[in-house]
């Protein structure tokens, strides 16, 4: 949008390039910190929001309310009776699997849906950990996938090949799970550190080395069973195997206090060391950090190391756990779950945690409900999709709940016309659109603090009158109508000679 | 600026078409309602067990995998159909939702479970252990060490290659065939060996010298494209033999598949005459390039899912492996359909020779991935 305004202005050529980057640099900044910094209201409301939707689609694919529909005019109360079994028995299973199960015969029975959400989400809370880390220290780390399968391969290796006592073995495999993990994300780290490649870029292709490695192992007798001819390792030693919390008849196991434990690290890593700090300070921003005397570089590979450590740890947590063998999907799609873990916690631990708790119970409830209600599970991963894509788009989301911006008022008062004068020049015109009568002195006075924030104050004016300040907005009557607005626009632009080509 | 302008724009055309999908939902909606009381005679089930669960958990392909995912499940429906059973069924994702799904099946009250895949092998297992009531069913595992209440269903897809390598080699005019897989797995490379062998029985017969590209049965090394949704690397894969001069391709790799039929369709079009050997199924009825394949090795993986509840529900379940052979029928060659002129009588009736020697044992397709029966 950015590149398109410029070309549009040509007598503001001169500042062109330095105003396209400052825009640039930091609307992608704002827009992270944006997602980072929303409250928890918006996250409530995001879930709301996709359960809502997932409804809405739960109904338009349920066949007995397309029946009804079909005769929805001489019958309605029919599909509307349809529409609503759908989605309670659907969310009703999702919860019976996933929290409670109230028509369970035995109180093992009850609880079972519980500890299966507390199992499930424990290697989805501590990969979702790694990610949110290097995602503090500005790095955009999408190679959850293969540092959890080298963390993965590392365990099986060891907890299948070596006969230790109980206690020690475990704890050698979980610290080999840490260091295969590490390795590969801190060669992410190295890379970035003194070549300057993307980390991006190398993760995705580190993933696909580490997929076919783990396949290629899986064929030699490095890792394969014994006399099996399938890609499968042998059974981890039961001494490798982390063991049952609360009895034999649940699958939930010591992983999970492994990843309170890996919380608690996370938390105080990040706010209470001096490495978390130095690392925020990388994340905010290199450039000022290296000022200010901090080795970007070394801050690189350590945030990498650690993010790729809590990676591996999760598929140790998966061998050691639930699985107890190696396959070549051990890492699924945990490392991207994880991506949208950390964002739907805004990479802070305590965040994560609820939120891979959330997903864990999603993915648990899932299977409950397309066994017993017929839902394709894959209503789960639209469950999840939506509630990131509203988490990114808080905006939005405020906009349809009438929420305050509270983005807006300091929008309005920290515009700097001379450090972003590109940015103030589209605010300019789309404040234009909820105010009406002060056009062109909020064009000169240079009215917006960057794109994002000018969008964003734009919508919610649209929506929501009562959040204009006092000082600029007309009274709430005189509100122009679109039309008016863009007349008045049309006279704006000529009035300020712009010259712009519609 | 013109986001102002297309969007007002957008709104005015909005509107109409906002009213349009309206009315075209309150048109759909003006059907008449059905009577109450609805006696659908005849179409209903022919007998009713609706007391008996048949729930079938899939591997990461899904049901809709054209392969042994889809065929399975398409067995199960139609138990549900012509047997009036009920049934659950559950798509896994991953691996890691394996051991759930096969929970919450015998959390609700299923009376067979059925589990598609190698995979779901190492987790039938433990729980067909503790679950003796409940029978379980592991199509394509190939592990061995089951409880009594596992029914494995596998099958000796050489027996059927083997004839199909046979007829490749007659068939081809350049003296080279080609065959190449998705993954490296005993279900895959079983067509492969099988393949190769018919090829070599042939040479022996004929004292003739064609080549198989793609899978070497003393090194039992081979082509793969390493998974089964690639269809570019098919294509490439195919265009490579088909330059390399092998005229008929044999792809073991479901939908990948498809790739070599582009490939060859378009070799074709360029004056090749290459052919197809499609797997699984009857390629000639379930792909749209039916005119490039000459024949299809099929495992009839829907029918054995069938007769296994079948039995089942008589009471007849069996903890030995149902193996599919061309002797039951559960693996065959398909029939030529359009090339069925081109292949010559003398053929036919020594296909014909072979199959009865491999039923009567007379001769030996020799693949070390044959499960034993």
């Amino acid at each position: 949008m950015s590149s398109t305004a410029t070309t549009e202005r040509p007598e503001r050529g001169a500042s062109r390039s330095s105003a396209q980057t400052t825009s640039g640099a930091g609307s992608s900044g704002s827009v992270m910190r944006e997602i980072m910094s929303g409250n928890g209201m918006v996250t409530v409301l995001a879930i709301l929001l996709s359960l809502i939707i997932s409804a809405l689609l739960i109904i338009f694919t349920n066949q007995d309310f397309l029946d009804a529909a079909a005769y929805f005019f001489s019958r309605p109360m029919d599909a509307l009776a349809a529409a609503w079994t759908a989605v309670t028995s659907a969310y009703a299973a999702l919860f019976r699997g996933s929290i409670f199960n109230y028509e369970a015969s035995s109180v093992t029975g009850m609880f079972h849906p519980l500890t299966e959400t507390l199992t499930v989400a424990t290697p989805l809370i501590i990969i979702s950990l790694g990610i949110a880390i290097s995602f503090r220290a500005g790095l955009f780390n999408i190679g959850g996938q293969g540092q959890m399968i080298f963390g993965a391969m590392f365990a099986t290796w060891f907890g299948v090949h070596l006969q230790l006592p109980a206690g020690i073995h475990l704890l050698l495999v979980l610290i080999m799970g840490i260091l295969g993990g590490a390795l590969w994300g801190s060669v992410v780290g190295a890379l970035k550190a003194w070549t300057g490649a993307h980390e991006v870029i190398l993760t995705i292709m580190l993933n696909y080395v580490a997929i076919n490695l783990v396949t290629y192992l899986l064929y030699t007798p490095v890792l394969q069973a014994e006399g099996s001819t399938n890609p499968v390792s042998d059974a981890l030693e039961p001494t490798a195997l982390f063991p049952p919390l609360i009895g034999d008849s649940f699958r939930l196991n010591w992983g999970f206090v492994v990843a309170i434990l890996a919380t608690v690290f996370a938390w105080w890593l990040l706010s209470r060391s001096t490495i978390g700090f130095r690392l925020r300070a990388v994340g905010a921003n290199p450039t000022a950090a290296r000022t200010a005397g901090i080795s970007v570089r070394s801050m690189y590979i350590t945030a990498m190391a650690i993010s790729g450590g809590l990676a591996g740890l999760a598929g140790m947590a998966q061998v050691s756990g639930t699985e107890k063998v190696l396959n070549t999907d051990v890492a699924g799609s945990f490392g991207f779950d994880a991506i949208t873990v950390a964002l739907l916690g805004r990479s802070n631990p305590i965040g994560v945690f609820f939120a891979g708790l959330l997903f864990g119970a999603l993915r648990a409830g899932g299977v409950t409900m397309q066994v017993e209600t017929g839902v394709p599970i894959d209503i789960v991963l639209v469950v999840q999709s939506f509630i990131v894509l509203f988490i990114a788009a808080p905006p939005l989301v405020r906009t349809i709940f009438r929420l305050p911006q509270p983005g807006a008022l300091k929008a309005r008062t920290s515009a700097d016309p001379v450090t972003q004068p590109l940015a103030a020049g589209v605010a300019a015109s789309t404040t234009a659109t909820a105010d009406g009568t002060t056009h062109a002195p909020a064009g000169a006075t240079g009215d917006g603090a960057g794109l994002a924030d000018a969008e964003e104050e734009a919508t919610a004016d649209e929506a929501d009158v009562s959040s204009t300040p006092p000082d600029s907005g007309p009274p709430l009557g005189s509100h122009p109508t679109a039309e008016e607005v863009h007349q008045d626009e049309d006279a704006r632009r000529r009035a300020a000679g712009e010259g712009e080509q519609l | 600026m013109r986001s102002a302008s297309s969007s007002r724009l957008s709104r005015s055309v909005g509107v109409p078409a906002a009213l349009l999908g309206v009315s075209g939902l309150l048109l759909a909606g003006c059907g008449a309602a059905p009577e109450e009381s609805g006696n659908g005679a005849g179409s209903g089930p022919a007998e009713d067990n609706s007391d008996y669960k048949a729930c079938i958990v899939s591997d990461q392909g899904g049901f809709d995998d054209r392969s042994f995912n889809q065929s399975s499940y398409e067995g199960v429906t139609a138990a549900k159909d012509e047997l009036g059973i009920e049934m659950a069924q559950a798509e896994s994702n991953s691996p890691s939702e394996f051991t759930p799904n096969v929970n919450q099946m015998v959390q609700s009250g299923c009376d067979s479970i059925i589990g598609v895949g190698f995979l779901l092998g190492n987790t039938i297992k433990p729980i067909a252990q503790e679950q003796t009531d409940i029978h379980f069913i592991g199509v394509d595992v190939t592990d061995t060490d089951f409880t009594e209440n596992v029914q494995r269903i596998i099958y000796d897809t050489a027996e059927a290659a083997f004839l199909a390598g046979y007829l490749a080699a007659g068939t081809s005019e350049s003296g080279k065939v080609a065959t190449y897989g998705g993954a490296e797995i005993p279900t895959v490379t079983i067509f492969m060996d099988g393949f190769a062998a018919g090829v070599e029985h042939y040479n022996q017969e004929k004292g003739a010298d064609v080549q198989v590209l793609g899978w070497d049965r003393e090194a039992k090394t081979g082509s793969f494209t390493g998974d089964f949704e690639n269809q570019a690397a098919g294509k490439t894969n195919t265009t490579n033999f088909i330059n390399e001069g092998a005229d008929i391709i044999m792809p073991v790799a479901g939908p990948v598949g498809l790739g070599t039929l582009d490939a060859v369709v378009e070799a074709n079009n360029g004056g090749a005459s290459a052919k197809v050997i499609w797997v699984d199924s009857d390629g000639y009825e379930t792909t749209e390039q039916g005119e490039v394949i000459l024949t299809s090795v099929v495992k009839k993986m829907g029918d054995a899912v069938q007769e296994v509840i079948a039995n089942d529900l008589e009471g007849e379940f069996s903890s030995e492996p149902y193996v599919g052979t061309l002797e039951n029928g559960g693996v065959d060659l398909a029939p030529f359909h359009d090339f069925d002129g081109e292949v010559s009588e003398e053929m036919k009736s020594e296909l014909e020779a072979i199959k009865q020697g491999i039923i009567d044992g007379s001769i030996e397709v020799g693949s070390e991935y044959s499960p034993e029966h």
